[in-house]
Formats: structure tokens, C-alpha cells, sequence
């Protein structure tokens, strides 16, 4: 069974904006029946500002909740400031989703975007990029996208967000290939291609414990060293080196160069990380 | 907390009050290693070797034919792993594309990971679930070292003519092995009359503990054990005996030999009261399987247009527990590979139910179900884009 949160159960259970607005000025229509989900967002639009919003829905319970929430999500906001909600938005908004449905959420995003397209008469963009992964459907610049802006290092995760890969596993090393490209673009420009992120304090320190977690705290329990975080202050990330790393003299370049370097590509690229001593 | 309405029993069972009872002195009283010399041990041995005759009975096999195991899953890897070993020039293996993963991943892991050493037939089947008996026959060659197909599968319940597809392969000197999980305790078995080398069970399928398992070994046929050390099982199974566990499936076995005509009975007549109302009240619903040739508690319905888990979500509000063959629920993003493998269409295959019965539901339970499942469904078509649209 999914560990669903509370807000995800109630947007599901009982949700809001379902339905199918005559008329609407934007209309987003995502997914497909054999790829077991499918939204059908529809957007009522006065003035440059979404006055009323509503979907329909084929899926799972993150998938009915996920359009729910973004139906709430939009209403009331200039198109252009809808424009820039991301799916991390819509799973933050539901409390999280657990990381295989993260791909609901994408659908959302996806759905908006249509919608807008649609609005403004444009052609979209992610739709034209070259299949990839044929059993969904699914393009190389949607790859692309959730990888820069979910910050997506595997083929899993990347199914997981898109998925891509998810059904008779052929195209699991050009998605890799993908990732590779991306990231190594990445790390060369450094800048986000959003502009900095937006992240509460929480989703900072959560991300950043991640990252120490999977990539950082292995490399340097190696060396029989350790890294706790203490604190996060703005930018400022306070962290103690432990065991061998902490007596150790190279201790400020292995801050310096190693883990400001890393949680910067991985998390935000503003990050200072002091030695809390 | 809500009733709980339980129609998953294919999922797992309910461990019956008469096994747990039986069970009980053998945790903190009778806890003596069946292998000591000692009568303390010797006690729980006797205990142990009355459960396999049980268990033997049922099967209509001999004790000493009868292997446990931690679960039906170990004794399914121990069939097809023992098969190979002792076959070491037949480098081919016969099975289905509708297997439980117990044997269907072991089968294609088999074939991918010794770099195809190992060739595999997968027998397809026909839109019932129904396997055909032409193309098994073609199948079979002088390469074959086991067949291994399941007497009744898991999420259809659709049985499959083990006795002919036995005989055909004994006619070939090919060793036959059954995963039998879903079979034994549901519909009669017995091995006196048809050829079997191996059949798997597995207890918590029939109202016994979950992690005991069987696997039936007909005396004579080869056998190279998976689990090697002491010589519990005569050197076939190292390990100490699950001993509870055992009385407790030996409990189930007798239980479920002295019953099973009443009980498939009483459970037939309710899975098809609550078939028969879903099907008429709730447009575009189809059954998946064929209707005749099926176990007695299982019915699997699709649902157009409609996605497997959040019908189970919504059934769940209201206590009741069945699955699905929905993408969503398989934990892949793929539907059932039963449900595709019979040709079942993407709207349909997502919104497909599996209810299981037993003989612990009641008629209350079977029209309350049939009274909430309608609105649920209705309830997800008003919000799903494809049920407006389906005449298009
Ligand atoms: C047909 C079939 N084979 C094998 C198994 C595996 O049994 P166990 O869970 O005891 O390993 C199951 C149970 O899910 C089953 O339904
Ligand atoms: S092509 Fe991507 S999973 Fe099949």
C-alpha cells in the first residue's frame, strides 16, 4: 500500500474542481488511457488571470489528488505567474508524494502548460522533442526537463518522474545517456536554467541531508572521517567534520572543494559551507 | 475502525482459529528441536510427522514425499533449480506467460542471466486465460528439462488441465512440476492418479500461517535440494523445522479435506451472487477469465474506463480489501502481466478487481459490497475524460 499524506487522501477522496468548464479559454488534455493516467484540465481565463479552473481525471489516487491540487493551485493567479508552477509545487502542496507517483505531478504540470499553450495559440515545446521511450510515449525533451529541474541522477528516478522506462526497459541507455548529458551541462553552467530555485528552510535542510546521506557521507567514511550538519542559516550551511576528517589537515579543502561543491550542483548554487567549530 | 470485509484471500488468508489453537504449544511449551535425541524433541518430531500425513492425505501423495519449505516460493525455486541440476544437458524450459513472478521471474532471470544458456517457452494464452493444448504440445522437445505450469492462477483463478499437460509431458520423460499455491485446499488434488515430480504450496493460501511452505517430491524423481546443511528432510531441505507453522498447515490441510465440497459450495454461491449483481449493475463491466474453468472463490472484473487503485481506495473507505491488476497497484507502471498476456484493452486491464472469497465471508458481506460498489464506480467515470468520450 502507498503511504499517502493526509492531504493527498482528502484531495482524492473528496476533490475539488471536477468537471469540464464549456468554452474555457485554455484547455490541457495529458496522458492516455494505456498509459493509465490522463488528465483533462480546462481553464476559464479573464484578463490575463485564471478566474476558474477544473479537471478531469484517469488514475490513481496521487493523479486525482495531484489535479485537485492544482486546480486550487492556479485559481486566481495571472497566467504568467501559473506559468511557473513547477510539479515539485504540486507535491509540495499535497505534503509530498511518495516517489514513484512523483510522475503524477508531473502530469500536472504538463496538463497547465497545454493549457496555457493553448491559451496563447503556441505551439508546445516539450511535445516536439523525439520519442525516446516508446512504450509511453515520451519525448527526450521531457526527459530533459524533469532531470534539470527535479536534479534526477538514475534511470529509476527518471522513470519515476516521467516514465520513461518503466515498461519493457529498451530505453534505459539512451535515458542514461540523457541524464549524462544533462548533468554534465549542468555542473559546467552551474546556473539552474530556472533561475535560482525557490526552497523553504525545511526543503533546504532536507535536500541538503540527502545529499550528505547518499554522496557525501559515504566518500568520506572511507577515510574513516564523518560529516554532521549543524545548522542552516540562509545560504549558510554549518556542518562539523567528525573522526579522521576533523584532525585532519586537508579538512578545509575537503569543505571547500568537495562538499560545498556537491551540495551546490545538487541543491542550490548559493550554498557557503563554514566548519562549525 | 470500519468492518473489515476481506476478499483478498488469494492475496493471503486468514489463519483459522482451529490452526492457531493447534499451534499455540508449540511456541513457549513444546519447544524442543524435532531433531534432539532427547523425548522432549521427540514429542515435537511425532507432532511434525502427524502434520505431513495430514498434508500427504490431502495431496493424496505419501509423507515421505511431502518437503517443507519457508514458502511457496522456496519451493518453487527448489523445483525448477533441482530439475536443471539433474538434467545438465536439457538446457530448455517449458512454462506460461501467466505464472505467479515465483516462477515467471526465475524463468526469465534463468534465461538472461547464464547468457542464455537456459531457453525458455512461455505458452501464451487466449483471451479466457486458457492455455492451448496444440501449441504445448509443440513445445515440448528432446531439450525440454522441466515444465512448470501452475495448476490455477492467482489473479484470474482460471485452472489449467494439469492432468493432460502432465501426461503429456511423462510421455516425453519430461519432468512436470505445478505451482499448486492457489490450487491445493480450493479444488481436489490427487497424485495418485496424475504423474506430478514437483507441486508447490503454500500455507498462508489456505488458512495457515504465512512462511510454510511445501514442496511435494514423487519418490523416485531426481532431487537436488536448494537449501543445503543439516539433514532436516533427509538432507532435502536443510534447516531447522518451522515447527508451529507445520502443525499448523497439517491442521489446515485435514480442515480444509474435510470440507471442501460444502465449502466450495457456500463460497461458489457467493462469488457468483456478487459476480452476477456487479456485471448487471454496473455498465461496461467484463469479466477477465474463463467462467467455467476457474477456481470457485475468485472473480476478477474489469471496470472501463475507470483506474484499479483508486476503486481500491474507495472500497478500502468502507473496509473492504480486494486488488488489482491496475499499473498503479502492480508497483510497475505496467498493468498485470496476466491481464496482457489475454489481450485485455489498456481501459480495461487498469480498472481491474480481483475479489477473492472465503469461507469466512457472508452473504451481508456480498451485498454490501454489491450495494457500494456501483457509486464508486459511477462516482471516478464522472470524473474520468474517457466516459463521456468512449462512444467516439
Ligand atoms: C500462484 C502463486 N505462486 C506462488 C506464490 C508465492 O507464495 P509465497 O508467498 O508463499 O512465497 C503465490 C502467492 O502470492 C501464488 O499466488
Ligand atoms: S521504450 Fe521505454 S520502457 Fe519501453
Amino acid at each position: 500500500m502507498w503511504e499517502y499524506t493526509d492531504k493527498v487522501k482528502e484531495h482524492f477522496m473528496n476533490p475539488l474542481n471536477v468537471g469540464e468548464i464549456e468554452n474555457a479559454e485554455g484547455t490541457g488534455d495529458v496522458g492516455s488511457l494505456a498509459c493509465g493516467d490522463a488528465l483533462k484540465l480546462t481553464l476559464k481565463i479573464v484578463d490575463d488571470i485564471i478566474v476558474d479552473a477544473q479537471f478531469k481525471t484517469f488514475g490513481c489516487a496521487s493523479a486525482i489528488a495531484s489535479s485537485s491540487a492544482l486546480t486550487e493551485m492556479v485559481k486566481g493567479l495571472p497566467v504568467d505567474e501559473a506559468a511557473k508552477i513547477t510539479n515539485e509545487d504540486i507535491a509540495q502542496f499535497l505534503g509530498g508524494l511518495p516517489k514513484e507517483k512523483m510522475h503524477c505531478s508531473v502530469m500536472g504540470r504538463e496538463a497547465l502548460e497545454a493549457a496555457i499553450a493553448n491559451y496563447k495559440g503556441v505551439p508546445l515545446r516539450v511535445a516536439e522533442g523525439d520519442v525516446v521511450c516508446e512504450c509511453f510515449g515520451v519525448t527526450d525533451l521531457e526527459v530533459k526537463r524533469a532531470i534539470q529541474e527535479s536534479n534526477l541522477h538514475t534511470v529509476e528516478e527518471v522513470t519515476n518522474f516521467t516514465k520513461a522506462g518503466g515498461g519493457c526497459g529498451k530505453c534505459h541507455d539512451r535515458l542514461q545517456e540523457l541524464i549524462d548529458e544533462v548533468q554534465k551541462d549542468s555542473t559546467a553552467k552551474i546556473i539552474p536554467m530556472k533561475g535560482p530555485k525557490r526552497m523553504t528552510t525545511l526543503q533546504k535542510i532536507k535536500m541538503i541531508e540527502e545529499v550528505l546521506e547518499r554522496e557525501i557521507r559515504p566518500v568520506l567514511k572511507k577515510d574513516g572521517g564523518d560529516i554532521e550538519l549543524v545548522d542552516v542559516d540562509g545560504d549558510y550551511v554549518l556542518v562539523s567534520l567528525r573522526g579522521a576528517c576533523g584532525s585532519c589537515a586537508k579538512s578545509q579543502t575537503t569543505l571547500k572543494e568537495y562538499v560545498e561543491k556537491k551540495l551546490r550542483e545538487q541543491v542550490i548554487d548559493t550554498l557557503i559551507v563554514e566548519e562549525d567549530k | 475502525m470500519t468492518n473489515i470485509i476481506y476478499m483478498d484471500n488469494n492475496a493471503t488468508t486468514r489463519v483459522a482459529p482451529e490452526v492457531v489453537d493447534v499451534m499455540m504449544p508449540y511456541f513457549s511449551e513444546q519447544y524442543g528441536n524435532p531433531s534432539s535425541m532427547h523425548n522432549f524433541g521427540g514429542k515435537v518430531m511425532s507432532a511434525v510427522s502427524e502434520a505431513r500425513d495430514k498434508i500427504a492425505a490431502l495431496l493424496g501423495a505419501d509423507a515421505d514425499e511431502i518437503v517443507f519449505t519457508s514458502c511457496g516460493t522456496e519451493s518453487d525455486s527448489t523445483a525448477l533449480l533441482s530439475a536443471l541440476k539433474s538434467n545438465p544437458d536439457k538446457r530448455h524450459i517449458v512454462t506460461t506467460r501467466v505464472e505467479h513472478p515465483a516462477i515467471k521471474n526465475l524463468a526469465e532471470n534463468l534465461r538472461s542471466l547464464t547468457g542464455h544458456k537456459y531457453r525458455v517457452t512461455q505458452l501464451s494464452v487466449a483471451s479466457d486465460g486458457t492455455l492451448d493444448l496444440d501449441e504445448y504440445e509443440k513445445a515440448l522437445d528432446d531439450e525440454t528439462a522441466i515444465v512448470s505450469i501452475m495448476w490455477a492462477n492467482n489473479e484470474t483463478g482460471v485452472i489449467f488441465p494439469i492432468e493432460k499437460m502432465c501426461k503429456m509431458a511423462k510421455d516425453r520423460d519430461i519432468l512436470f512440476h505445478t505451482d499448486a499455491v492457489q490450487a491445493v485446499g480450493k479444488i481436489p488434488i490427487n497424485l495418485k492418479e496424475i504423474p506430478i515430480d514437483f507441486l508447490s504450496l503454500s500455507g498462508h493460501k489456505l488458512h495457515a500461517p504465512k512462511g510454510i511452505g511445501v514442496l511435494y517430491v514423487r519418490r523416485g524423481t531426481p532431487f537436488a535440494p536448494f537449501m543445503i546443511g543439516g539433514h532436516q528432510e533427509h538432507g532435502r531441505r536443510g534447516g531447522t523445522e518451522n515447527v508451529a507453522s507445520i502443525v499448523g498447515l497439517g491442521k489446515a490441510c485435514e480442515l480444509a479435506a474435510a470440507h471442501m465440497a460444502e465449502e466450495n459450495d457456500q463460497v461458489r454461491k457467493l462469488r457468483d451472487k456478487l459476480e452476477k449483481n456487479l456485471l448487471e449493475s454496473v455498465p461496461n463491466a467484463i469479466l477477465n477469465g474463463h467462467k467455467n474453468d476457474r477456481l470457485p472463490n475468485t472473480s476478477n472484473i474489469s471496470f472501463e474506463y475507470v483506474e484499479g487503485e483508486s476503486i481500491l481506495l474507495h472500497m478500502d473507505a468502507f473496509g473492504i480489501c480486494a486488488s488489482s491488476g491496475s499499473a498503479c497497484t502492480s508497483g510497475s507502471l505496467e498493468p498485470s502481466h496476466v491481464l496482457r498476456a489475454m489481450g485485455v484493452p489498456f481501459t480495461a486491464a487498469h480498472g481491474s478487481i480481483r475479489f477473492s472469497l472465503s469461507i469466512y465471508n457472508t452473504e451481508e458481506e456480498v451485498d454490501f459490497v454489491i450495494e457500494k460498489i456501483p457509486a464508486i464506480i459511477e462516482n471516478l467515470r464522472a470524473m474520468s475524460p474517457f466516459w463521456q468520450d468512449r462512444e467516439k
